[in-house]
């Protein structure tokens, strides 16, 4: 019988500053009138930082609260301060773009911070109910965000797309959670593993895990749930795209994670082979299709397949070595995707932006610096050493050969033989191809984001300590 | 100062071809010709101070490599056949390297031809003063290197590349022969030094008499004494190996004169008499040795009846005065060989550079045909051309009479099967070079003139930088037979020789010599009076005659014009099949088999697996619901049947 007693709600400080931020900056919006975006922006920055100087700062090694179905651990702080660093990038990158755009709406940052609320309580949920409240939270602000260029066809017909395709994966996943409550009576993942410790295994279960899995993997898109993710990645505004590219990635990958290490871990073996399947499947898809892509949003949309895909093998490995893998894995990802974006919302002429992969040609010719950097970021993509992309994927093969998926990491290292050609494509592009005509100069705030992402990607091998020690850190509180 | 000999002028080669651009061409010409003069001068010294005043060094610069037991020192080996090679070399490349200043003046590549002339200088060097069979190995693939780099001088002709190409490979024909020949020598005697070799070869233990290889059974020393004539077989441009030095004459005319005629094409004989010891031990080799001596000398000769160009017939010349050597060495004399070696490098360096100073008068004419009556317009180079041809020919009490007719009479007298085949193809082939000689004489500075006016009318006679060498190369040509004969074969040759060469240089063959019939040391002197009065009467009194018989006998003309058909069995023979079996490997084996499966097949492939990708991308959203739930579907489905649930 719970206590009717009030919860504490320390552990909840950050996702409070957001909701409470959240409302604020929408009574500011509504009722205020005239010109408030920039004012709305600029608070959704502080809120942000607030946030996630609270996430750090909230003490307490593992905090639980609300009886137990909201977690905050090292493994939910660390991907929480990832998940934030993600939207705040997408805010302060989308000023500029949608300013240039005329379409600028004080809505967006607002609907990125519940966003984000949204994953922060999926990535602290310790239950399904908890999880499915926070996955729906976070989807609802985002089919929003997808369709925020009402008058653009492509926008909205991606965000309509992205809507019904998420209802039906959530559908999966709450028929998935009810499943796995009828065979084991409980929502919470450490009723769930004790059941399934106590030998309570059966059909119902896997069948609950499956659908489970079908709508977690529909957030992490990967195959065969990826389909909405090239249609939405090229229809939305590319200041969306960017947010959607890095953090409900990282958030779902977090959730995804934190359910099948806390959740299952004596059913490993089962839910092992979906996680391998999927992984493969995202890997190779990723690297095939990309090949046949023309326009960079497209191509980042499969690339991010890709990645997951990656990111995957770690999990699919189930040890500690593996869950480490994902978290520097994502971390990187993090570092190399706000990069890119970076430098595609720089890809601006006085006519608007564009987003043919032809355009880039000749670029080092034109701005040697900004091709540089998108050089080593393709090349980080691609996974090619010393820049940080290697050491993510180095880490999660590493977990995967030591947990004896030999097939696994064969197959991951030769998709990424195959995802190196369209990421060298561009770097052929860009440096060998005639030159097309000069972009409009980079924009101080994009110029910061790629600076700071090249320092990450490239810098990495030299002081690689760090985030291999926090990343080891959050993995040890899940197990 | 015979390390001084041997490394000024890769000093030379070194700053001309490093900084011959910071100096400028002239600097890089006085550098080298300097360094390689005082190298000339020394080689002089070192000559009278070991060949006449007798003594033998050895100057052991460094330890090359060890392993296991294998040694070898960077070391020089100074014997009088050393002396006689350091001169050699060291006169006609100074003397080259200054006519060159003049030869070269328009070329605007001149520091790097004078670097590849000293570096050539150097390996050559390095060769002739080997103590040991890797030393020897080195510098012998230096001056093949260089004779590559030189005939490829002027590297925008195609024909230029394609005579270096050809000089290369059929050298690699010879070359793994010789460095077989390497192998073997230290598979049995367990060191490659020059002085134990010779020590054990005498000697060697029954069980180390023969090989057996295939289970036929051969003698060791026979063996190793044929795959090391391959190599001499190449490089001396011997027949069969012989295609590519009349190509290599693609090359500037001065590098003919020092390269392809007065010492790298030697190099072969010089081997052979450096390994004098193992020869004479093998009945066989040397009978080899003679034959293709012989025959060389003799078919060179037909050759060069019917070419037209200048220095084509030089070069058959030269390609027949090396089988004259060969010869001399097969049958045991072999310091008449080193001697006619000696000689010849005078004269046929005479011979070239005169050939070159023609050309450079004609503006780079180089077909006989087109030539005639310049006589008059450059004497001072007619007169060199005529003492070179005279001393080529034999006339008596020049260079040439001494030595061929050492070779000839040798030849006669010797015991081996074949010396009367190689004393006939040698006196064949001694009226023929006459016929030959006057030929190029006649077409070339008698009759009238069949140039165009324009041509004519730029004649004229070299400057003194090219004369000079000419010069001094014409007292050579007349006066060293006199002057060394006997040294080298006369009285003195055994305290010359010593032990330089196997039995001091053929003592016993030497002796016999002297006791042969009158009619056989008279047979060359009349052979050449022969082809010069049917030269004469072919080109100066009846020049229709030539027409008449190269048109009544057709066949034999083409047959000799066309060099044997040499050239059309090796391509039709080697390079056409080589071609094929390429081009073959090429088109299918790489790109069919390795590019097909490979790379190209796989990349098509990926081309494939991603249209149908993104065909499934088709926009419709009831496609992408339909994916995940097949895909829900698919895992259920493998769940249920696999009954992995415990």
């Amino acid at each position: 019988m719970p206590s009717m007693a009030l919860p504490n709600l320390a552990p909840a400080i950050p996702e409070i500053i957001l909701a409470v931020g959240a409302m604020a900056m929408l009574m500011l919006g509504v009722f205020r009138s005239g010109r408030v975006s920039d004012m709305i922006n600029a608070q959704a920055v502080v809120v942000l930082v607030l946030a996630a100087a609270a996430v750090i700062l909230v003490p307490g090694k593992l905090l639980l609260t609300f009886d137990g179905v909201f977690i905050l651990d090292d493994f939910a702080r660390f991907m929480k301060v990832l998940t934030i660093i993600g939207s705040l990038v997408a805010v302060v990158m989308s000023i500029g773009y949608f300013k240039a755009e005329k379409a600028m709406r004080f809505e967006f940052p607002i609907l990125i911070v519940l966003a984000t609320l949204g994953m922060m309580m999926m990535i602290s949920a310790n239950g399904l109910i908890a999880l499915y409240m926070g996955l729906e939270l976070q989807s609802l602000a985002l089919y929003v965000v997808a369709a925020i260029q009402r008058d653009s066809a492509r926008a909205t017909e991606a965000g309509l797309k992205y809507f019904v395709l998420g209802a039906l994966a959530s559908g999966m996943l709450l028929y998935g959670a009810s499943l796995i409550y009828g065979f084991s009576g409980t929502t919470e993942f450490a009723g769930i593993a004790a059941v399934i410790a106590g030998g309570g295994m059966s059909l119902g279960l896997i069948f609950g895990i499956v659908f489970l899995l079908a709508g977690l993997a529909f957030k992490v898109s990967a195959v065969p749930f990826h389909m909405w993710t090239p249609d939405v990645y090229e229809g939305a505004p590319t200041p969306v795209t960017a947010f959607f590219a890095a953090a409900p990635k990282i958030a779902a990958m977090a959730i995804f994670v934190r359910t099948m290490v806390t959740a299952f871990p004596a059913a490993t073996p089962e839910w092992q082979q979906i996680v391998v399947f999927i992984s493969i499947a995202s890997m190779a898809l990723g690297a095939f299709a990309a090949i046949g892509q023309t326009n960079i949003k497209r191509l980042m949309a499969y690339s991010s397949i890709g990645h997951m895909g990656f990111a995957l093998v770690g999990l699919a490995s189930g040890s500690l070595a593996g869950v480490k893998g994902v978290i520097i894995y994502l971390s990187i990802y993090l570092a190399m995707t706000a990069g890119t974006f970076a430098c595609i919302l720089a890809m601006r002429r006085r006519e608007g932006a564009v987003e043919e992969i032809d355009e880039l040609a000749g670029l080092a010719k034109r701005s040697p610096m900004f091709a540089f950097l998108l050089a080593m970021l393709m090349f980080s993509l691609a996974g090619i050493p010393p820049l940080a992309g290697f050491f993510a994927k180095f880490y999660v093969f590493l977990a995967a050969i030591e947990a004896q998926l030999y097939g696994l990491a064969v197959l991951g290292v030769l998709s990424s033989v195959v995802g190196a050609f369209y990421y060298l494509r561009i770097i052929k592009i860009m440096y060998f191809d005639e030159p097309a005509e000069a972009f409009e100069p980079m924009p101080g705030v994009l110029r910061t984001v790629l600076g700071l992402s090249s320092i990450v990607v490239i810098l990495f091998f030299l002081i690689p300590g760090p985030l291999v020690a926090a990343a080891d850190f959050a993995a040890r509180s899940l197990f | 100062m015979y390390s001084a000999i041997v490394f000024l002028p890769l000093l030379g080669a070194l700053i001309a071809g490093f900084f011959g651009r910071q100096i400028g061409a002239r600097a890089s010409e006085i550098i080298t010709c300097t360094l390689l003069t005082i190298s000339a001068v020394l080689s002089w010294v070192a000559f009278f101070s070991i060949g006449v005043d007798g003594g033998e060094e050895h100057v052991t610069v460094l330890r090359w490599l060890t392993s296991d037991t294998l040694q070898v020192n960077w070391a020089f080996r100074i014997d009088t056949l050393t002396a006689v090679m350091l001169v050699v070399v060291n006169t006609v490349s100074a003397l080259v390297h200054w006519y060159s200043i003049g030869y070269m003046h328009h070329d605007p590549h001149r520091p790097r031809f004078f670097a590849y002339l000293s570096l050539f200088t150097f390996a050559m060097l390095m060769l002739v003063t080997a103590d040991n069979f890797l030393q020897l190995f080195f510098g012998w693939e230096g001056v093949g290197l260089a004779s590559y780099l030189l005939i490829g001088f002027w590297y925008l002709k195609p024909s230029a590349n394609a005579a270096a190409i050809k000089a290369f490979v059929v050298n690699r024909v010879g070359d793994f022969g010789f460095a077989l020949g390497i192998f073997a020598i230290f598979l049995i005697f367990g060191t490659i030094s020059f002085e134990e070799v010779f020590a054990n070869a005498p000697a060697l233990p029954e069980a180390a008499r023969t090989m057996t290889f295939l289970s036929w059974e051969f003698d060791t020393l026979t063996v190793i004494c044929l795959l090391l004539f391959m190599g001499a077989m190449g490089k001396s441009a011997q027949f069969l190996l012989h295609t590519w030095l009349p190509d290599a004459m693609e090359g500037p005319t001065p590098v003919s004169a020092l390269i392809h005629a007065a010492t790298m094409v030697t190099a072969g004989v010089f081997m052979v008499a450096r390994l004098s010891p193992l020869f004479a031990l093998s009945e066989t080799a040397m009978m080899v040795v003679t034959i293709v001596g012989a025959t060389t000398a003799f078919f060179a000769a037909t050759v060069g009846l019917v070419q037209n160009d200048i220095k084509r017939v030089i070069a058959y010349s030269t390609c027949s005065q090396l089988g004259y050597m060969f010869v001399a060495l097969g049958v045991g004399a072999f310091s008449a060989g080193i001697f006619h070696l000696f000689t010849h490098a005078f004269f046929k360096a005479l011979l070239f550079l005169g050939s070159g100073a023609v050309i450079h008068a004609m503006s780079d004419e180089q077909d006989m045909r087109n030539m005639g009556g310049l006589r008059n317009m450059i004497p001072v180079t007619y007169w060199m051309m005529a003492i070179g041809t005279l001393a080529l020919t034999g006339f008596p009490f020049t260079a040439g009479f001494f030595s061929k007719d050492a070779i000839i009479e040798s030849a006669f007298v010797a015991h081996n099967g074949w010396g009367f085949y190689a004393f006939l193809a040698t006196v064949i082939a001694a009226g023929l070079t006459s016929f030959y000689s006057w030929r190029l004489m006649f077409l070339t500075f008698h009759g009238r003139s069949r140039a165009s006016a324009d041509v004519l009318h730029h004649v004229h006679e070299s400057p003194a930088v090219m004369l000079v060498p000419l010069g001094v190369l014409a007292i050579g040509a007349l006066g060293a037979g006199y002057l060394f004969k006997d040294l080298f074969i006369g009285g003195n040759h055994e305290h010359f020789w010593r032990e330089a060469m196997a039995a001091a240089g053929g003592t016993e063959i030497l002796e016999a010599m002297h006791h042969a019939p009158g009619w056989v040391a008279w047979s060359p002197t009349v052979m050449m009076a022969a082809g010069f009065v049917l030269a004469w009467y072919m080109y100066i009194r009846r020049p229709e005659v030539p027409v008449a018989l190269a048109r009544r006998h057709v066949l034999l003309y083409k047959f000799l014009l066309n060099k044997w058909y040499f050239d059309e069995i090796y391509d039709f023979l080697l390079v056409r099949p080589a071609m094929r079996l390429g081009r073959f490997l090429w088109k299918q084996g790489d790109g069919r088999v390795i590019d097909g499966f490979g790379p190209d097949g796989v990349s098509a492939r990926v081309l494939d697996v991603t249209r149908s990708a993104v065909r499934l991308q088709s926009g419709y959203v009831y496609h992408y619901a339909f994916a995940m739930l097949i895909g829900v579907a698919a895992l259920i489905t493998w769940y249920m049947f696999t009954g992995s649930v415990h």
